[in-house]
């Protein structure tokens, strides 16, 4: 098939599949009998026009940041982890068995090195027995991953009724988290409060986020364990005759993808809700997944995703507050973003192929440099 | 009969934007007669082919089917016209049986049954008439390689084909295989059809064609009568200088024992033994050939040697025995034993495609501290200037380090992996099929290569299923025949025929040392 070239594979695709989507939403609008340029207006506002907004875009984007870089790591082993969900549940029970182990936290840093740490290593954890089904028995890790969503569910679930819950609770939902582990808002940041002048969920968590992604890059681009999962991922025969270990390389990938998706816990968990609740990760889990695919699994495409997708879940949450237009109504389109940039890509990259010249193919293309 | 050629094409051009894959291209293919096209990779066979197969719409020129000009847009046409393709890659659905394949696409009706029972008495007729023969009912994946080609054709007759056009269609073949291939060929000729064959291998040509066509950068160079010419001629006109198509090499001088290799046993996945007790040694400076037919434990060997599978028995290696349990050993380990290893498979064993040259170029070696810039990165900046530097020395063409590895040609790919097995100065260097799928001008290089690290002091064992090339390469030659070696020989005393028997299971003197 012909190729097009690399800007309008990253750039060009991505928008164009958004157009469609947006089209779509729009008559799916005027078809319940909304006006979609109102609802348009009503979600840019809501999610951009205002700092309070972006104190709400920001928080989702940085979740999911992380469980799209959870899906990212994996995808370039060719590893599909649809776990995030339950990793990013367990990481929450992670940060609160470790911020309520102790009465008091000296300082929020503290308190947040500990619970980060407990966030990754129970993702990790929850990632880690799929990651052995598949090395050691080849029981296939799209299935077991979902398996384990419901399963971290259903843990959660019995910690939060059975162990956790302090007496005489009516709600299934641990203790709030001792003082000194509050985690800092943008609105409590010195300069940024200028910006943000009320109080808004999002918080440090962001930039550790964006930390984050960069680490990503540099460890698929820059380094031998990235070389490997990479190697691993396009050809698996090929990474065994390199000397390439395939159970080695699917613990550690899986290990490091439940840990990412597991540090999206610091953010909501301990940033926002300062307890542990039921269902906390409010399925950015599988939000993850369409990032990643809108993202090309490139950590920075990841960024850009998960904004966009921060984006129509606070716009969304405004068009259920001030319109009568159902909150369902974003799940719409968000399907519809899924759809487009994920399952309907080829159509799109075919659509804009016959718009552009036609490339050569690459053996005649080589053909052309020998000659030169 | 009027004398209209099966195939005339009038100035055919077709440029994808700034190259010109095929320029005023003229082309006579008579009726009833197999006429080859040859050419090296990328000289615009495939580009020709596929225009008149209606993939690609020609920009300029006419093409002309029993002298009447015809317009091709899509491959529907091409059948309407008469013609059929086989391809290099079979498009058959593997789990579908010969039959439901042979159907697939050409059914009468909304119900398959009727079609399904007029294609099988129609195989049935042609298997007769062509030596086709395929059992109808049987399910592809469990066909040979050669089987599936047969399919292909038995496709192409039942879409009632007139013009057959074949793409390298040995390149997968045992020798065996091809023969037979070529029998059904001359078949179809002698029933009137017209075979169109693409390949670069000359014996081929020679063997099998009417007239040749020679192809060179997109343009077509010479259509001559086979009988009227010869290999060196052929050569000549394709690369477009004169090539060497013997290797010129002074007798060996083996020194001390590298290789020892003692009853070695490998199985495979499903626990079938490939391998069945195999004994032999390779000594310093000198090439051990092992002949056979593809499928008889050679690929099995390479394997275990490049430690990619597990096996039972002893290997030695500068006399120090090598773990074959596949637990602690793999492809590193053997490598850090001064093992390098050019695998049968390179687009899926030796090389990522979609990766660039210059990580290619580290591919199993990428542990070595000298591409490292720290303990946790890469230096890949220096690896991109060592990979340049490595292309340039292999005349890899083009010496880009940034390009993938699947938009390099097969000839081209290979010496990406030659560049980097080679120049680690290996004690003891694993090569299967070194040339397949190479073009003649690179076949000469990597011969060349291959004895020089010989002459160096090296051990080379040579798995390869072209006899010419086991010959003109070994000092040694061992044939292997059902996971055993049926007897090794002297290259300067034995010829084609007699190992030809060794390798059908004919022992001449039993199992050798």
């Amino acid at each position: 098939m012909t190729k097009l070239p690399n800007w309008a594979d990253i750039v060009l695709v991505p928008l164009v599949s958004l157009l469609f989507a947006a089209i779509i939403s729009a008559l799916v609008l005027l078809a319940i009998g909304q006006d979609p340029v109102a609802a348009m207006n009503v979600m840019v506002t809501g999610a951009l026009g205002s700092p309070y907004g972006w104190g709400y875009t920001l928080y989702y984007t940085t979740s999911f940041i992380f469980t799209g870089l959870a899906v990212t790591v994996s995808f370039n082993a060719r590893l599909f982890n649809i776990g995030g969900e339950g990793q990013a549940q367990m990481g929450g029970l992670g940060v609160a068995l470790v911020l309520l182990s102790l009465p008091v936290w000296p300082h929020w840093t503290v308190a947040l090195v500990a619970a980060a740490l407990g966030a990754a290593a129970f993702g990790a954890a929850w990632a880690a027995i799929p990651a052995y089904l598949q090395a050691r028995r080849g029981s296939h890790i799209v299935i077991t991953t979902i398996m384990f969503n419901y399963i971290a569910a259903a843990v959660i679930v019995y910690m939060l009724v059975d162990v956790l819950r302090p007496p005489r609770q009516m709600e299934p939902a641990s203790a709030r988290f001792p003082e000194g582990a509050a985690l800092p808002t943008l609105h409590d940041i010195p300069g940024l409060s200028l910006i943000f002048t009320r109080e808004v969920p999002a918080n440090v968590t962001l930039f550790i986020a964006l930390v984050a992604a960069f680490l990503v890059w540099v460890l698929l681009w820059r380094t031998r364990l990235g070389y490997q999962i990479r190697a691993f991922g396009q050809s698996e025969p090929a990474a065994r005759y390199a000397g390439i270990d395939p159970f080695r390389t699917i613990m550690i990938t899986m290990l490091i993808s439940g840990g990412l998706a597991g540090l999206m816990a610091v953010n909501n968990v301990m940033g926002e809700a300062e307890k542990l609740v039921q269902n906390s990760s409010e399925g950015a889990g599988f939000i993850g997944i369409a990032v990643a695919l809108m993202g090309r699994n490139h950590p920075f495409g990841v960024l850009v995703a998960a904004f966009l997708f921060g984006f129509l879940y606070q716009g969304g949450a405004e068009l259920g507050l001030w319109t009568t237009i159902p909150i369902e109504m974003r799940i719409v389109v968000q399907g519809l973003v899924i759809l487009f940039t994920g399952a309907l890509d080829v159509m799109v990259r075919m659509l804009l192929a016959r718009l552009f010249f036609r490339k050569p193919p690459p053996e005649v293309a080589v053909a052309a440099r020998e000659r030169a | 009969m009027t004398t209209n050629p099966a195939i005339e094409l009038r100035g055919i051009s077709k440029a994808f934007g700034p190259v010109q894959a095929n320029s005023d291209i003229n082309l006579r293919v008579e009726r009833g007669t197999i006429h080859g096209i040859i050419g090296e990779n990328g000289a615009g066979k495939s580009t020709l082919m596929s225009i008149l197969y209606g993939f690609y719409k020609a920009d300029a020129g006419e093409i002309l089917i029993g002298g009447q000009p015809v317009a091709i847009p899509d491959s529907q046409a091409a059948i309407r016209a008469g013609i059929g393709m086989v391809f290099q890659h079979f498009k058959l659905v593997q789990n579908f049986t010969v039959l439901e394949n042979v159907v697939l696409g050409a059914e009468d009706g909304a119900l398959l049954r009727p079609s399904l029972a007029k294609a099988r008495k129609l195989l049935a007729d042609l298997a007769r008439d062509y030596e086709l023969e395929v059992d109808p009912d049987e399910v592809i994946e469990e066909l040979s390689v050669g089987h599936q080609q047969r399919v292909e054709i038995l496709k192409a007759l039942y879409r009632q084909a007139d013009i057959l056009i074949l793409d390298e269609p040995t390149g997968v073949l045992t020798p065996a295989e091809a023969d037979h291939l070529f029998r059904i060929l001359r078949g179809l000729k002698e029933q009137g059809k017209t075979v169109v064959l693409i390949t670069h291998k000359l014996r081929e040509i020679m063997e099998i064609t009417d007239a040749v066509s020679v192809m060179r950068r997109g343009e077509m160079v010479a259509t001559v009568t086979t009988a009227e010419t010869s290999p060196e001629q052929l050569a000549e006109l394709m690369v477009g200088r004169k090539v060497l198509l013997r290797v010129d090499k002074t007798p060996a001088a083996p020194g001390r024992t590298v290789l020892e290799v003692e009853n070695l046993r490998v199985s495979d996945a499903d626990g079938v033994e490939r391998v069945k007790g195999i004994s032999f040694s390779i000594r310093a400076g000198e090439i051990l050939g092992i002949a056979g037919v593809a499928g008889n434990g050679q690929s099995q060997l390479l394997e275990v040697l490049g430690g990619i599978s597990p096996a039972t028995g002893t290997v030695r290696v500068n006399g120090d025995a090598i773990d074959l349990s596949g637990r602690h050993s793999n492809g590193q380990t053997r490598r850090a034993r001064g093992i390098a290893h050019v695998p049968e498979d390179r687009q899926h064993l030796g090389l990522i495609m979609d990766f660039m040259a210059w990580e290619n170029v580290i591919f199993g070696y990428h542990h070595d501290p000298a591409y490292q810039k720290n303990r946790l990165i890469m230096d890949n900046a220096g690896i991109v200037r060592e990979a340049q530097a490595k292309m340039k020395r292999f005349d890899v063409r083009p010496p880009i380090p940034t390009l993938q590895a699947k938009s390099f040609s097969g000839g081209n790919q290979q010496k990406i992996v030659l560049a980097r097995e080679l120049e680690r100065a290996p004690d003891l260097l694993l090569v299967g099929q070194p040339t397949r799928g190479v073009d003649i001008g690179a076949i000469e290089f990597i011969h060349q290569r291959l004895i020089e690290l010989r002459d160096a002091g090296k051990a080379v064992l040579l798995v390869s299923v072209e006899l010419d090339e086991i010959l003109s390469l070994s000092d040694r030659i061992a044939v292997m025949f059902d996971g055993r070696i049926m007897g090794e020989r002297d290259p300067a005393a034995t010829n084609e025929r007699e190992l030809g028997l060794l390798m059908a299971g004919i022992a001449g003197e039993g199992a050798a040392a």
